[in-house]
């Protein structure tokens, strides 16, 4: 992989590393014995690890000159395994925490081991690691096939993967040690925030010079939704986490807002990131892969752009219907319901965009557990944004808000339309970015398939159960008029679901490391494939030769 | 008529998917575009809280954290309290019942970063101080089931044996103040010495925190270890001063005459 960058490549590479580890080395230095200077050994060794196989390979020759009549694919492969390997990571983390609810116990006496440490390592895990990391990958993906066009340097896409992992390693085994903001989905420090701009601001720049080299006039729906996902993100992301470090040489800050306008502010940015992160994003990836596997034209234009405005327009003021009944001012809880009720047209308006495409290819559907993985993902789409727009609504909002019943939710979300839509994509892309015939086992794959959706239908059947039950028991009055049960005992009758919602979890753990054997089979044994069509269509090339399909 | 009704939407629909058929041709204006539309609706919403005065209350007498109450919400947010207790009693009867008056706006006027909560797997905590002992605050701490049998919370031993970080609690008062949290000189300069005299009471330390905090400081050896400022003094505190910021039962009264 090494060897396909240009040796001018290379060499800057070396500088970035260079400069990456003496910054990791300062920090080290500066925080000596605190969190901070673990940080910095982090980022010390991340560099380390990267410099010295690019070193060794300095010398080697010259990629062939044809390489730019290609698709670039390098940095999809990594990100693919990259995005597998979060999975694993972040749903232990979160099998670990659903244990706990049931087993309290069942962990050891150090601080990184309890709940409250390891849940933000779960949630930034599957939600910025596996989630981010598939969004990233796919995104190259995607814009170079939409475009016909090939990456726009070869540096920056790595520059993007790998400094994207760096972040949310930080963040991750920060919260181990005790470093966080504490604002929910937003947790990570200073340190890591700025970096993530310093990323972020490259992501965008790579897609406007990718799609100015694209041989499409127009530009494809899949790329306006991965646009709106890195543009929102980037303005969320620098508002709700403007803070004042306490010093320099320390992980400590103090985010500048208080009180209520924090409260506004933190899920004004924790709504928009499910909308633009975990919906606009994902979106780019299902108006791609899905027409792509049922081969089917996307059913409606209009209705895509009809569904991408009201996302984009909608969502933002939907976030203060997580502060219902609270100190918030009440004009601005009336807005929020209120955008997220409308909120459902759009939302359902893309669900059948998406299901309607089927329309003619339901019998793949019936036989291709990889499409049907995305129609499942398709189906909890619509399903998660009714119940969303349900929640919203105040009265159903005193009884749901701080119970169980938004971890159903949340879950449905995520396990049946974020984690089930990356599996379909995988399986789809793998063979075509690894030019194999197929994957490696079907009967795998619907082996996955079905403990995963099952997997997710048990967690979310036991957290509504759960949820509903604990608002009930908090709001039950005695003929005299006095509360009927003391808050433990709405613990205690959690104890059954919190056992099913673990089984559930395992389930769904199991389907995903079932996914990630097939995939290393897959690159390992696979039948190969030729890709002829696979390719650019043209591409500035002094002899104007037509393009090639990747290697 | 429902057709000529739905004329001028039709009408509308059609500009713009004529619009969007020219804008998806450029990158840089279809940018601009989502920009624009995805930042109206936070513009509308969080610019006027900054600038309407009835969304935070007025009340006089509004106390601070002291060095060592800071250092315990430190440490709470540390330990991811947050994801289990809210602090935030909504207005509502079975809430305000089971948790007391409901949570009003200024008091975590001064809390950077609000720590108002997303769940309840543990009961809420915006009043919980006063409301138990401060060795029932350290019990239930350092293992939870042998005050509460049926409690999932963790343990969190570890905060006994640890001494609070003091070293730069200064620093701390003032990266505060600068955010916008009235802490004053002295009490920038004085910190460590206020946090270790709010563990000592009848101590020359403890009459420095009470000059400069007030009357109302709770002053106790919180986790009945003698000498030692462990971080079990800090968080419980925190937990003893949530909800005493201002004198709610005075404060309530005057907001509703208003």
């Amino acid at each position: 992989m090494i060897n396909n960058l240009t040796v001018a490549e290379r060499q800057w590479a070396l500088v970035v590393l260079l400069v990456g580890g003496l910054i990791g080395l300062t920090m080290a230095a500066v925080g000596a014995g605190e969190p901070f200077g673990a940080h910095g050994f982090l980022v010390l060794f991340f560099c380390a690890a990267l410099f010295f196989p690019v070193l060794s390979r300095l010398d080697e020759p010259e990629p062939s000159p044809h390489a730019g009549r290609s698709y670039y694919d390098d940095p999809i492969k990594v990100g693919i395994i990259l995005a597998m390997v979060w999975a694993v990571i972040g749903m232990f983390f979160g099998l670990w925490v659903a244990y706990l609810l049931a087993w309290p116990d069942l962990t050891i006496d150090a601080p990184w081991a309890s709940f409250g440490r390891l849940r933000p390592a779960h949630t930034t895990g599957v939600i910025f690691g596996f989630g981010g990391t598939a969004l990233i990958a796919t995104s190259f993906h995607v814009m170079q096939r939409t475009s016909r066009a090939r990456l726009a340097g070869q540096f920056s896409p790595w520059f993007v993967l790998l400094g994207y992992q760096l972040f949310v390693l930080i963040a991750v085994s920060g919260y181990l040690m005790g470093v966080t903001q504490s604002k929910e989905y937003a947790e990570a420090e200073w340190y890591a925030d700025l970096w993530l701009v310093v990323v972020w601001i490259t992501y965008f720049v790579l897609y406007l010079r990718t799609l100015a080299r694209r041989n499409e006039p127009h530009i494809y729906v899949a790329n306006w939704y991965y646009m709106a996902f890195i543009l929102i993100v980037a303005i969320l992301h620098i508002f709700n986490n403007l803070a004042l470090p306490v010093s320099w040489a320390g992980s400590r800050s103090y985010i500048v807002w208080s009180g209520v306008q924090d409260a506004m502010m933190q899920w004004w940015y924790g709504h928009n990131a499910v909308a633009f992160f975990l919906t606009a994003g994902f979106l780019g990836m299902l108006y791609y892969y899905l027409p792509k596997r049922a081969e089917r034209p996307i059913y409606s234009y209009r209705l895509s752009i009809l569904s991408f405005w009201g996302i984009v327009f909608f969502y933002v003021w939907a976030g203060s219907h997580h502060l219902h009944y609270t100190a918030l001012p009440h004009w601005v809880q009336t807005l929020g319901m209120t955008f997220s009720v409308m909120l459902l047209v759009p939302s359902w308006a893309t669900a059948a965009n998406a299901l309607m495409t089927l329309n003619g290819a339901w019998h793949k559907v019936r036989d291709d557990a990889t499409l049907r993985f995305m129609m499942v993902a398709a189906i909890f789409y619509g399903l998660t944004t009714f119940e969303g727009s349900f929640l919203a609504i105040r009265g159903v909002n005193a009884l749901s808000h701080y119970t169980d019943w938004t971890v159903a939710h949340v879950h449905a979300g995520a396990l049946g339309w974020n984690a089930l839509l990356i599996f379909g994509v995988v399986y789809a892309a793998v063979p075509v970015i690894w030019r194999r015939e197929r994957m490696w086992s079907n009967r795998l794959i619907e082996w996955h398939f079905w403990l995963a959706v099952l997997g997710t239908v048990v967690y979310v059947l036991a957290m509504w159960n759960s949820g509903i039950l604990q608002g009930l028991m908090w709001r039950t009055y005695t003929d005299a008029g006095t509360l009927q049960y003391p808050f433990i005992a709405s613990v205690l009758a959690m104890n059954p679901y919190y056992v099913a919602r673990a089984v559930g979890g395992t389930m769904f753990f199991v389907g995903t490391l079932i996914g990630i054997y097939n995939l290393w089979m897959t690159i390992r044994q696979a039948p190969a494939a030729d890709m002829v069509a696979d390719h650019p269509v043209s591409v500035r090339d002094e002899a104007g030769e037509r393009g090639v399909p990747a290697e | 008529m429902l057709k000529k009704l739905l004329t001028p939407f039709r009408k509308f629909f059609h500009g713009v998917f004529g619009l969007q058929y020219k804008l998806e041709r450029y990158s840089l204006g279809l940018a601009v575009a989502i920009i624009i539309a995805g930042s109206i609706g936070g513009a509308v919403e969080i610019a006027p809280l900054f600038t309407i005065d009835e969304t935070v209350e007025d009340v006089p007498d509004m106390r601070v954290y002291t060095p060592l109450e800071q250092a315990g919400r430190d440490i709470y947010i540390r330990e991811g309290c947050y994801t289990c207790h809210s602090q935030m009693i909504r207005t509502l009867r079975d809430e305000v019942d089971r948790y007391g008056p409901y949570s009003l706006a200024v008091e975590s006027k001064y809390d950077h970063p609000h720590l108002w909560g997303s769940k309840r797997t543990g009961p809420d905590l915006a009043r919980v101080g006063g409301k138990y002992s401060d060795a029932w605050h350290f019990a239930h701490l350092y293992y939870p089931r042998d005050v509460v049998p049926d409690s999932v919370m963790p343990a969190y031993r570890w905060l006994a044996r640890r001494n609070v970080d003091l070293d730069d609690l200064p620093q701390r008062l003032e990266t505060l103040r600068r955010v916008g949290v009235p802490y004053t000189d002295e009490m920038i300069a004085n910190a460590v010495a206020d946090a270790r005299g709010q563990v000592a009471p009848d101590s020359a330390l403890a009459e420095g925190l009470i000059e400069r905090y007030g009357e109302a400081t709770t002053i106790r050896n919180f986790d009945g270890q003698p000498g030692v400022l462990t971080e079990m003094d800090a968080i419980i505190a925190y937990m003893q001063v949530l909800g005493r910021l201002v004198d709610i039962n005075a404060t309530a009264p005057t907001l509703a005459e208003e």
